[in-house]
């Protein structure tokens, strides 16, 4: 066992887990669907490369390495998949806080493709980004 | 493992226990769907993180497919409550205009909605934003 190995390790599984907990924060204090996952992903791919990297240090043989570089393969092909989905579901369903987008491009692209703001049942229409 | 490295990830445990507790609030208090599909991908990158601390504290390699397992739980999990919260909030308000509106070319219908738009003015667009978290 080598000591300085066992310090690096365990510096990026701290990383990792600093990365968890910034995300934890920007789940809590963070307004709408859209921004919430922005700080959600963070250690959905960068936290668990430091975590993997961490484990690989410190545990200092190649049996595991490459079970662990099967983890952040998968997880790096699923994650944007999943963001994707959930963030197409999200602004489809109008649970995007209008106000705080700069620019939507994607309400003018879905308008020329033939998608069409629906009058809600109760809540009114909401946005124009004609101008 | 040598004192200052079991130090170190025991900060890294404390990180994550905060962690959690937060995630766990945003995941009761919601308050839509997707929210909690967010929160529920982040409980389980925290326990990703947890397994790994655990193997790396102790020097065992058994909690390692485990982690395999739960990164293809996560991904299953969200994408399968994305497509049901898509499936049920029907009162969302981007339609396809072969789905509802009135039979007619998608370019004229296009065009009609953004007349239709234009007609109701920004105020509109005030009253979007008194209703931040719309739905359940």
């Amino acid at each position: 066992m080598n000591p300085v190995l066992d310090i690096v390790g365990a510096v990026f599984l701290l990383l990792g887990a600093m990365l968890c907990f910034a995300a934890a924060v920007g789940l809590v204090r963070f307004p709408d669907v859209l921004t919430r996952m922005h700080a959600a992903t963070k250690p959905q791919t960068l936290g668990l490369l430091f975590v993997i990297v961490g484990v690989a240090f410190s545990l200092q043989s190649f049996k595991p390495l490459g079970m662990l570089v099967l983890v952040a393969i998968l997880q790096l092909l699923t994650a944007p998949v999943s963001a994707h989905m959930v963030a197409r579901t999200a602004y489809r369903t109008g649970q995007v806080r209008e106000d705080l987008l700069v620019e939507d491009d994607l309400a003018d692209d879905l308008a020329e493709a033939g998608f069409h703001l629906s009058s809600g049942e109760d809540e009114g229409e909401s946005a124009d980004h004609r101008d | 493992m040598t004192g200052a490295a079991s130090v170190i990830i025991m900060i890294g445990v404390a990180f994550l226990a905060a962690a959690m507790a937060l995630t766990l609030v945003r995941m009761t208090r919601g308050p839509s769907t997707l929210d909690r599909v967010i929160a529920a991908d982040v409980v389980v990158a925290v326990v990703i993180a947890a397994l790994a601390m655990e193997a790396a504290l102790n020097h065992h390699t058994t909690t390692i497919p485990i982690m395999v397992v739960l990164s293809l739980l996560g991904f299953a999990g969200s994408l399968s409550m994305a497509k049901f919260a898509a499936d049920r909030d029907r009162t969302g308000k981007w339609r396809d205009a072969a789905a509802s509106a009135p039979a007619s070319a998608s370019g004229s219908s296009a065009q009609g909605g953004a007349g239709r738009r234009e007609s109701e003015s920004d105020g509109s667009r005030q009253g979007a934003s008194e209703h931040p978290e719309a739905s359940r």
